[in-house]
């Protein structure tokens, strides 16, 4: 087990280098208006050097000088060190502003995971005992109109409904307008509130997957030889589904669950862009669509780091919930 | 089964009980659609298929609209007709051939504001004659050398010009009260309204007012000008007027204290863009923000969509099912290779890397049309991994199965081993994964055109469509815009869903108990 783990790291490691290098190599082959805009405005300021300079200047400063093979390894050379440069769209360093908004996409998200396994894992189990029923038919088209709902059709009924219909909760944001004025619990209060309609729009939309998942297991277990003969033995229809198939179905949900973790930390790019709420998601996003290279590629490496993370994690699992697989 | 074919064949009695006729042979294809139309579900995703198909494809055709025609439409618009100033600093006119510029025209209303009736400028005396707080006469000696006055001499519409000294002499009558004055030999009258007449010809009138016309194409008569006056010395902040054609308008009239400008407004028909027309016979759900049908627009939407659902599909499954089947069918380090190549571009976060592509192309300002096609590509391109996996995994375990080592032994060329008996026992999988990857694409892509960087203006796509919901007024009181385009993109990738889903189960009977 062992053995296989680190050679699985070693193996990601290698991965990860050379998605890193597509990544440089595609971000650098863009043009890089950006440090050009910026010379040009530093070259008009009364006085200044001019802009030719600026701009090789800049360049120099931010290692685009360099070509793309040395640039890629003057950049990863820092980046393993933990120094992705300076964003240029936020003026702070790009860990920073990563560690001032991934609380809040971690939050939301989690929410939005115990959410919706709590709700999605029940109903799996329901439909899969309860085959071609009613109950599966209405279970079944309700996970797949989940699974082809598009996230932002959804989420603007949710706010003609709920915010611009009823009027509970804002359109935009995460805090209200008199959001200062508020003591600790009220402004507690008031970004729980900015949250529900985002989080229920990441459960709803991310519930049917889970639901399909469960029913499919459910019904290759329900399937199984040793199924049978628990019902041969004359146990309890209970007592069969709880006791023995539903913990074989763990060992797949339980695999899916623990790869989805990582999965936690990668925000919520276009619930949040949607709403306007300040996590990962919608801050690499208004990076992205400014030309922010340093910490696009600070947040392309980070999302990277998490796929390779969520696949190990989930072969890892699978190997230690269920033991057969352990053996070979 | 037994029961179908009896009711499919009435005259079975003529059979023996060992006759092949009695038996109905089906091939696994049609086994297939058996179990497949037999899924409630499937049909219904099928029907929403090919109905979405026909509204797309057959849709287009049918409408009597283009996707970007665009539609106009009259509607009354307030427009600057004419603007009204009171002229309430002294004006200088002066008297023909002579030299009486702006400094010495200061220097004599310095004088007079000082209470003095005499100037010296560049080394002449000047007196100025203050008929009264309105109107002053500069002479030097006895030459008239101009007046300054509040009122303005105008001649009315098509009659000569006034020369200097009909204007002085029309103004000191005024000022005098008079009511009748002569200028170069030829009498003149004068009404309280300031009008000017001469041998019952009406030739001109003195005004405070400036009337300027908003545009060259105005034309103020002076008949509307009196209306105009009227009803700003009332104070009325609108009024009707009747033009000599007896074509009526109504005029509203605002004040601007700060330019100490009245500017008249006229409610004029003005041909402008429909735009968010409502629903109604001649467009079944109303235009769009550039006033082009939003039906139609629907229609061609769905056509791009699917379509580049479609070629992003056969992208995947082509790119996959190469390296899926190189890689199964050789293994070793070939396999090897081509599955670290397939880590690699399952660990490329997709959707970011589109974005950052798509804002590029904005940069760069690429045409639509390439655009469209180099978002299929990327789509394609970022997608066939998956395939890949799938195909080879099949590949690994059907290679080992008798058949294959058959097609060895009976010497067919390797490229035909695989593309001519693997791949076809991987189709009904890869059916499967790509009705479903349709789905997918399909809401990718409106994603990206939601975000307003996929397929652009003047191309039409559901998720541009949506984009408006950008604009809150356009959410909330423009349902008929945004709400169609989500349900027919709801109801496609619902349909593919349904279809896939049904496919599957149908492929694989171990499935159904």
């Amino acid at each position: 087990m062992r053995n296989y783990i680190i050679k699985r790291i070693a193996q990601s490691v290698l991965i990860l280098f050379c998605v890193m290098f597509i990544i440089y190599a595609l971000i650098r082959s863009l043009p890089s208006s950006f440090a050009e805009t910026m010379a040009m405005q530093l070259a008009q300021a009364p006085g200044a050097k001019p802009y030719e300079e600026w701009l090789a200047q800049l360049n120099a400063a931010y290692g685009l000088d360099l070509d793309i093979i040395p640039g890629f390894f003057t950049w990863l050379s820092k980046a393993i060190v933990g120094n992705f440069g300076d964003s240029w769209k936020w003026n702070v360093p790009a860990t920073q502003k990563f560690t001032e908004v991934i609380g809040l996409s971690v939050i939301m998200g989690g929410i939005s995971f115990v959410l919706s396994i709590v709700i999605a894992v029940p109903l799996g189990v329901l439909a899969a005992t309860k085959q071609y029923s009613r109950t599966d038919y209405v279970i079944t088209a309700a996970a797949l109109v989940g699974i082809s709902l598009p996230t932002f059709f959804f989420a603007t009924l949710l706010k003609l409904l709920f915010s611009v219909k009823l009027g509970w909760f804002d359109l935009y944001g995460l805090v209200g307008r008199d959001y200062a004025q508020l003591d600790a619990w009220g402004q507690f209060c008031d970004k729980a509130n900015h949250l529900v309609l985002p989080i229920a729009t990441l459960v709803i939309v991310s519930i049917g997957g889970y639901m399909r998942y469960t029913r499919t297991n459910m019904l290759e277990v329900l399937n199984a030889d040793y199924i049978r003969t628990a019902r041969a033995k004359g146990l309890s229809e209970h007592t069969v589904i709880y006791k023995h198939a539903f913990r074989n179905t763990l060992i797949p949900l339980v695999t899916i669950i623990g790869g989805s973790l990582p999965g936690l930390f990668s925000g919520a790019l276009i619930t949040e862009t949607l709403f306007s709420i300040p996590g990962i998601g919608y801050i690499s996003y208004q990076s992205m669509v400014a030309g922010d290279i340093p910490f696009t590629m600070f947040y392309l490496s980070f999302m990277a780091v998490l796929t390779l993370a969520s696949n190990l994690l989930t072969d890892i699992l699978y190997g230690v919930v269920d033991p057969r697989v352990r053996i070979s | 089964m037994s029961e179908n074919t009896q009711n499919q064949n009435p005259k079975q009695e003529q059979y023996s009980l060992n006759d092949d006729r009695r038996v109905k042979v089906l091939s696994p294809g049609a086994l297939v659609a058996k179990r497949f139309f037999r899924n409630r579900l499937a049909v219904v995703g099928l029907s929403i298929l090919i109905a979405m198909f026909l509204f797309s494809f057959v849709g287009g055709l049918v409408s009597p609209y283009g996707q970007d025609e665009q539609f106009f439409t009259y509607t009354q618009m307030s427009k600057e007709f004419v603007g009204v100033t009171r002229n309430d600093t002294m004006r200088f006119v002066v008297a023909d051939g002579q030299n009486f510029g702006s400094i010495a025209q200061s220097k004599a209303l310095e004088a007079v504001k000082k209470g003095s009736t005499e100037f010296n400028y560049k080394d002449t005396d000047y007196t100025v004659d203050i008929q009264s707080d309105d109107f002053y006469v500069v002479y030097q000696g006895s030459d008239v050398m101009g007046y300054a006055s509040r009122d303005l001499v105008n001649e009315a519409d098509g009659a000569p010009k006034f020369s200097f000294d009909v204007k002085l002499a029309a103004l000191t009558a005024i000022t005098a009260g008079e009511s009748d004055f002569t200028a170069d030999g030829v009498d003149y009258t004068l009404n309280k309204d300031g009008e000017i007449a001469a041998n019952g010809e009406q030739l001109g009138y003195v005004s405070r007012f400036v009337v300027s016309a908003a545009d060259s194409s105005v034309v103020v008569t002076r008949d509307f000008k009196d209306r105009l006056e009227e009803a700003i010395n009332e104070k009325a902040d609108k009024f009707n007027y009747t033009d000599a054609g007896g074509n009526e308008a109504e005029y509203d009239i605002v004040y601007d204290a700060s330019t100490k400008v009245w500017s008249v407004k006229q409610m004029t028909e003005t041909y402008v863009y429909d735009r968010y027309a409502s629903p109604s016979k001649a467009h079944w759900l109303g235009t769009d923000t550039n006033g082009m049908d939003m039906l139609t627009r629907l229609m061609y939407g769905g056509r791009v969509s699917l379509i580049i659902g479609f070629i992003v599909v056969v992208i995947e499954a082509s790119l996959g099912i190469l390296m899926g089947g190189i890689s199964g069918y050789f293994g070793g380090w070939i396999d090897n290779i081509i599955m670290r190549v397939v880590d690699v571009f399952y660990c490329i976060p997709s959707m970011p890397v589109i974005i950052i592509i798509g804002a590029a192309m904005d940069a760069m300002r690429v045409d639509s049309w390439k655009r469209m096609l180099y978002l299929m590509l990327i789509l394609g391109f970022l997608g066939w991994p998956s395939i890949a996996r799938l195909v080879r995994g099949q590949i690994l375990s059907l290679r080992e199965q008798e058949f294959m080592l058959a097609t060895e032994a009976c010497g067919i060329k390797v490229w035909h081993r695989i593309f001519r008996h693997l791949i076809p026992n991987v189709i009904p999988q890869l059916i499967v994964t790509c009705t479903m990857g349709l789905g997918s694409t399909i809401l990718t892509e409106a994603t990206l055109s939601f975000l307003g960087l996929g397929v652009k203006y003047p191309f039409a796509s559901w998720g541009n469509i949506i984009n408006d919901v950008n604009n809150a007024y356009v959410m909330t009181n423009y349902l008929f815009i945004w709400i169609p385009a989500g349900i027919c993109l709801l109801l496609t990738v619902l349909g593919f869903n349904f279809v896939g889903d049904g496919l599957r189960d149908a492929f694989d009977p171990k499935m159904k108990r």
